[in-house]
């Protein structure tokens, strides 16, 4: 069966699979958002902290990750569980850097006049110093998203949903009827799901980046 | 209106207090120009009013209402705030920068769109044109007027000002003081305006606090008064040489009385016309003329235009006579210098 047969008759099967592998990934990447903008509004212009929590989660990048997944089966078993733990615990790291680098870049007269103007340290972040740091944090989320996306494919490995299921089982299965045909179109498709969750970020930041500062 | 009451400043681990017992009184309505070196205080001076910085001791006084221990951002609001780098927000537009502190208040929609719009008025910017534009849109000039429209969008009956004009060149600063200054003919709010520019201390301020080291008051009077006599040494070296001519700032040309002199005309002819002339007049007759002060006279060239003042040589009292320290200090001799004669 050549490619082009092969994908026109398991078009569903790599839709649904594609869905699933994008659906872990952006469930992944909310947690990892809600995580790491809070966590970097909360030690942004704390150094010891920032380089405290920064550490820490910049190790995790530093993980296999197929070991990741391997240490979480004992914890959450197998399935969308450690997959998308692991996706959270490589997420954060990026997004969490660059929030506090948008945060501690807003410029001192800014701060300044919104401590003079009388906002309070909430307001503060919410009104001025979130939405100037937002293209950062942006790049940050887009970062940890393609990431992410070539990182769930490995969640095969503890039976986790999406594409990694064609690219481990064309593998496993190598010379075998369609093995090759799998893989490779497990392969292209990470491709051309991060590819598209690319561009649906530069058309969220267009939307969501003020014209002031874009 | 705001009262200093023995406030001082101890940063930890500095020997030195930055403010040492500063006290100082503010009437309502006036603007009070905190003038001083670099590094005497008087930003940290300005920053304890609206607790920026907090006071280690002493007393900040609002309305009679001792506001160190008041909620800092509520304190904030009823004090306008404006600074050397404007630091207007960049993501919002020009109407969303002055209308932040009234939406933090609560304002509905309508009123804030009508107090941008008061506002954009009130400093000289179209709100048809302007309301819609982000601060880069905007040249230093304009982006300083926002900054204060957006200090005074909640009405605040106190206003401080950090450098406000320092970053402008200096023909745009000119045309804003003079605005600043009609603006405040209308608003007459408090302020308190940091600067180290003599000239616009003495320009802006009905009263300037003139601080040494640690904000220690060296002089706190009138433009006119610490011009025309400087408490110390540091005082007059701080205010310069110049400041007879700064003084001339303060007086309507039309107000000076207007003295007859000697005019004589310049002889091409001659080598030195001035001395010869001079010469040949009787000092005693010019001198009784200008009661009490050192004869003179304009010399005018053929064109028919001032050229120098002359004066005897001989006259050695000539110096100490402030109208003749004034003309020396001018520059060119133009038309209109003939007019500051005063009879001494």
């Amino acid at each position: 069966m050549s490619f082009a047969e092969y994908i026109s008759e398991r078009w569903p099967d790599i839709v649904v699979l594609t869905t699933e592998h994008a659906q872990v990934v952006l469930t992944a990447i909310a947690i990892a958002s809600v995580v790491g903008v809070a966590a970097g509004i909360a030690v942004a212009g704390r150094p010891r902290a920032g380089a405290l929590v920064l550490g820490v989660t910049g190790t995790m990048l530093t993980i296999p990750s197929f070991a990741l997944f391997g240490l979480l089966i004992p914890l959450l078993g197998l399935g969308s569980g450690p997959t998308v733990t692991a996706l959270v615990l490589y997420a954060v790291f990026p997004i969490l850097r660059n929030t506090v680098t948008g945060l501690e870049s807003v410029p001192r007269a800014v701060e300044d006049a919104a401590r003079g103007l009388g906002l309070g340290r909430w307001e503060r972040v919410r009104r001025v110093r979130l939405p100037l740091a937002w293209p950062v944090v942006l790049a940050g989320v887009r970062t940890a998203t393609l990431m992410c996306v070539g990182i769930a494919a490995i969640a095969a490995a503890v039976s986790g949903p999406g594409l990694g299921e064609l690219i481990f089982g064309g593998l496993a299965r190598i010379g075998g009827a369609n093995a090759l045909n799998d893989a490779l179109a497990g392969t292209l498709g990470v491709a051309l799901l991060a590819l598209a969750l690319d561009l649906l970020f530069v058309v969220v930041g267009r939307l969501t980046t003020s014209r002031g500062i874009a | 209106m705001i009262r200093l009451d023995r406030v001082s400043k101890h940063y930890p681990g500095q020997q030195a207090p930055a403010i040492s017992e500063l006290s100082l009184d503010i009437a309502a309505g006036e603007i009070v120009v905190l003038l001083g070196p670099s590094g005497c205080g008087k930003t940290t001076t300005l920053r304890l009013i609206n607790r920026l910085i907090e006071p280690s001791s002493g007393r900040v006084l609002l309305d009679g209402e001792d506001v160190t221990q008041a909620d800092p951002d509520q304190l904030r609001r009823r004090i306008g705030y404006v600074i050397q780098q404007v630091g207007l927000f960049p993501h919002l537009t020009v109407a969303d920068n002055i209308g932040l502190v009234p939406r933090t208040l609560g304002w509905d929609k309508k009123r804030i769109r009508e107090r941008v719009d008061t506002l954009l008025d009130l400093i000289g910017l179209d709100p048809a044109a302007f309301r819609r534009r982000y601060p880069r849109e905007l040249s230093g000039g304009q982006q300083q007027r926002v900054g204060v429209a957006r200090a005074l969008a909640a009405d605040p009956p106190v206003m401080l000002m950090d450098e406000p004009f320092g970053a402008i060149d200096p023909i745009t600063r000119e045309r804003l003081q003079d605005e600043f200054l009609d603006l405040q003919a209308k608003i007459r709010k408090t302020i308190v305006l940091v600067t180290h520019d003599v000239t616009e201390a003495v320009k802006l301020g009905d009263r300037i606090a003139l601080f040494g080291e640690q904000a220690r008051t060296a002089q706190y009077d009138t433009p006119a008064a610490i011009l025309a006599a400087p408490a110390d040494d540091f005082v007059a070296s701080f205010i310069g040489s110049g400041a007879a001519i700064r003084g001339l700032r303060l007086v309507p040309v039309g107000t000076l009385p207007l003295d007859p002199v000697d005019v004589v005309t310049e002889d091409p002819a001659r080598d030195d016309p001035a001395r010869e002339d001079m010469a040949r007049e009787d000092p005693a007759g010019a001198g009784a003329e200008d009661a009490g002060g050192a004869p003179r006279a304009v010399l005018v060239g053929a064109d028919g235009r001032p050229r120098r003042w002359l004066r005897p040589p001989a006259r050695p009292d000539a110096g100490t006579d402030p109208a003749a320290a004034l003309v020396r200090e001018a520059p060119s001799p133009c038309g209109s210098t003939v007019r500051f004669v005063s009879s001494g």
